[in-house]
C-alpha cells in the first residue's frame, strides 16, 4: 500500500485530495442548505426538518465521521500546500502584477479556508454543542441571533464560504482532469453560481430568523 | 522615426552569491521599432562605451521560438503584451517617460546567476526524466499507418509549441512548473507514438519536478493568461488524468 501515500504525497496527488475532499464538502454544503431552507415554510417545518434528521442518528454519526475525516486531510494537505507555494519562492518579484488569471476568489484561497476553519469552530459551539435550555432548532436559533454580534459573523462567514467555493468547484473539476471543451463553460459558471447560491442561501437565513422571531 | 526616453530600473546581481539590487539606468532616444531586447542592448552599447559592466540578460533567436528570453516587466513576465516573448516586444507599446521595472524570473528552483540570466535547467531535469519517446523510429512509415484524427494532432501541436522560457513559473503565484510539464506531457499522451511510456513519463516528470523544489498549481490561470505560446490549463487537466491513470490504471508505482 505504500504506492497509494506516495501518490497521494506528489503535488498533484495532493491536489487530489484537496478537490476530492473539497467536493465532498461541496454535497454537504448542498444538502445542509436544502434542509435549512426549510425555515422559510415556517419554524414548524424547520423544527419537524431537524427532529426527522436526528430520528436517523446512526447515519448522521456516520456522516459526520466522514465529514471528520474529510475535514483533516481537506486542513492538513491544505496547509502544507500553503507552506510549500509560499515557500517556493524565497526571493520575490519587487513588483508582481496579475495577468489576468487569477481571481478574488482564487487569490484568497488559503485565508478564506482558514476563515471557514474559525467559522465552522464557532457555528460548533454555537449549535452542534450548545447547552442553552432551548428546546427546538428554531428556538435555540433565534436566540443565538438575537445577538447581532452571531448575525454580523455569520453574514460574513457565508460569503467567505460562498468565495472559497466559487473557485473551489470549478478548481476540483479542472484538478481531477474533469475538463471538457463542451463541458468545462458551464462548471466555470455553474461554481460561480454555487458560491453565490450558498451565500445568499446561508446568509439569508439569520435576518429572516430575526425577523421570525 | 519616433524616440521616446525610458527610465529603466533593472535588476543587477554580480553572481549567484550577491544580494543584488535594483539600478536605475535612464534609457533616452530609443526607437518605437525597436525590440525591447533591443532596446537593452542599445543601454548596453552605452554602459560599455562608459566602462560599466553591460545587463546580463538570455537570448537567442529573437524571433520568439527559441525559449532563451524573458524577464518580469512592470511585473509580467514577458511585458504586458499576449502571448508574445520579451524579444518580440516592440518598444511601440511603451509611452515617453515611463519607468520600467526589469527583474529575472523569481522562483526556488530558478536560482539567478546574474542581473536577469537566471538557470532554467531544472527544466531539463523534467524533460530528461521522460519527456521523450525512446522507441527507435526505424524507417519512414506511411503517412496513413497510424491514423491521428485531425483535432488530436492539433492539439498536441498546441501542446508541443513550448518553447520551454519558464514564463509560467515566473507567473504562477505558487512558483509551479505544472503548465511547462503538462505540455509536454499531453502532447506526447495525445500521440500514439507516446502512449505505451505514458505512465512512465507522467510519474517520472513529476517526481523530478516536486524534486526541483516547484510549488504546487492551485489553478489561478496565471501561466496561462501569460505564456508566450499561449498554452491552456487544460493541457494541465490532460495531464493530471495521465497521472490518475498511471497511479490507478497501470503496474508501476
Amino acid at each position: 500500500m505504500l504506492w497509494v501515500l506516495r501518490a497521494f504525497s506528489s503535488s498533484v496527488g495532493k491536489k487530489f485530495l484537496m478537490a476530492a475532499t473539497g467536493l465532498g464538502f461541496c454535497s454537504f454544503l448542498a444538502a445542509h442548505l436544502a434542509g435549512n431552507l426549510t425555515v422559510y415554510w415556517g419554524f414548524d417545518a424547520f423544527n419537524s426538518y431537524a427532529e426527522h434528521l436526528h430520528a436517523l442518528d446512526p447515519l448522521v454519526k456516520f456522516a459526520e465521521l466522514g465529514l471528520l475525516t474529510m475535514a483533516l486531510i481537506h486542513i492538513a494537505t491544505g496547509l502544507t500546500l500553503f507552506y510549500q507555494n509560499w515557500t517556493s519562492r524565497p526571493v520575490r518579484c519587487q513588483v508582481k502584477r496579475a495577468a489576468g488569471g487569477r481571481t478574488l476568489f482564487s487569490a484568497t484561497m488559503p485565508y478564506t479556508g482558514l476563515l471557514i476553519l474559525a467559522f465552522v469552530a464557532l457555528h460548533l459551539i454555537t449549535f452542534k454543542f450548545a447547552k442553552g435550555a432551548e428546546e427546538t432548532v428554531s428556538q435555540l436559533a433565534s436566540s443565538v441571533f438575537a445577538n447581532p454580534l452571531y448575525v454580523g459573523i455569520y453574514t460574513v462567514g457565508m460569503l467567505v464560504v460562498g468565495s472559497h467555493v466559487a473557485h473551489g468547484l470549478w478548481s476540483a473539476f479542472q484538478t481531477l482532469g474533469l475538463s471538457h471543451p463542451k463541458y468545462t463553460p458551464a462548471v466555470e459558471k455553474l461554481s460561480l453560481l454555487f458560491g453565490l447560491v450558498v451565500a445568499l442561501g446561508f446568509g439569508s437565513l439569520p435576518f429572516f430568523i430575526v425577523l421570525m422571531s | 522615426m519616433a524616440t521616446i526616453n525610458l527610465t529603466l530600473k533593472v535588476w543587477r546581481q554580480k553572481g549567484q552569491k550577491d544580494k543584488g539590487r535594483l539600478e536605475t539606468l535612464p534609457a533616452p532616444g530609443i526607437s518605437t521599432d525597436m525590440s525591447f531586447l533591443e532596446m537593452l542592448d542599445v543601454v548596453n552599447e552605452r554602459l560599455t562605451l562608459e566602462g560599466k559592466e553591460p545587463v546580463a540578460f538570455d537570448h537567442d533567436c529573437r524571433e520568439g521560438i527559441c525559449g532563451m528570453c524573458g524577464a518580469m516587466v512592470n511585473g509580467l513576465a514577458h511585458g504586458p503584451e499576449r502571448g508574445t516573448t520579451l524579444c518580440q516586444l516592440h518598444m511601440r507599446h511603451f509611452r515617453d517617460g515611463d519607468t520600467l521595472m526589469i527583474e529575472p524570473w523569481r522562483a526556488r528552483a530558478f536560482k539567478v546567476v546574474k542581473d536577469l540570466v537566471v538557470d532554467r535547467s531544472a527544466f531539463d531535469k523534467i524533460i530528461a526524466a521522460g519527456g521523450y519517446v525512446s522507441a527507435s523510429t526505424g524507417g519512414a512509415q506511411d503517412a496513413n499507418a497510424i491514423p491521428v484524427p485531425m483535432e488530436t494532432a492539433e492539439e498536441a501541436m498546441d501542446a508541443a509549441q513550448c518553447i520551454g522560457c519558464g514564463a509560467c513559473v515566473a507567473s504562477c503565484p505558487n512558483a509551479s512548473a505544472m503548465l511547462f510539464m503538462s505540455a509536454k506531457v499531453s502532447h506526447l499522451a495525445l500521440m500514439p507514438q507516446g502512449r505505451p511510456e505514458a505512465a512512465r513519463r507522467v510519474l517520472a516528470m513529476l517526481r523530478a519536478a516536486d524534486a526541483c523544489g516547484f510549488g504546487n498549481c492551485s489553478n489561478e490561470r496565471e501561466c496561462e493568461a501569460k505564456c508566450p505560446k499561449e498554452i491552456k490549463i487544460t493541457h494541465i487537466a490532460r495531464m493530471n488524468r495521465e497521472y490518475m491513470k498511471a497511479v490507478f490504471g497501470s503496474a508501476r508505482e
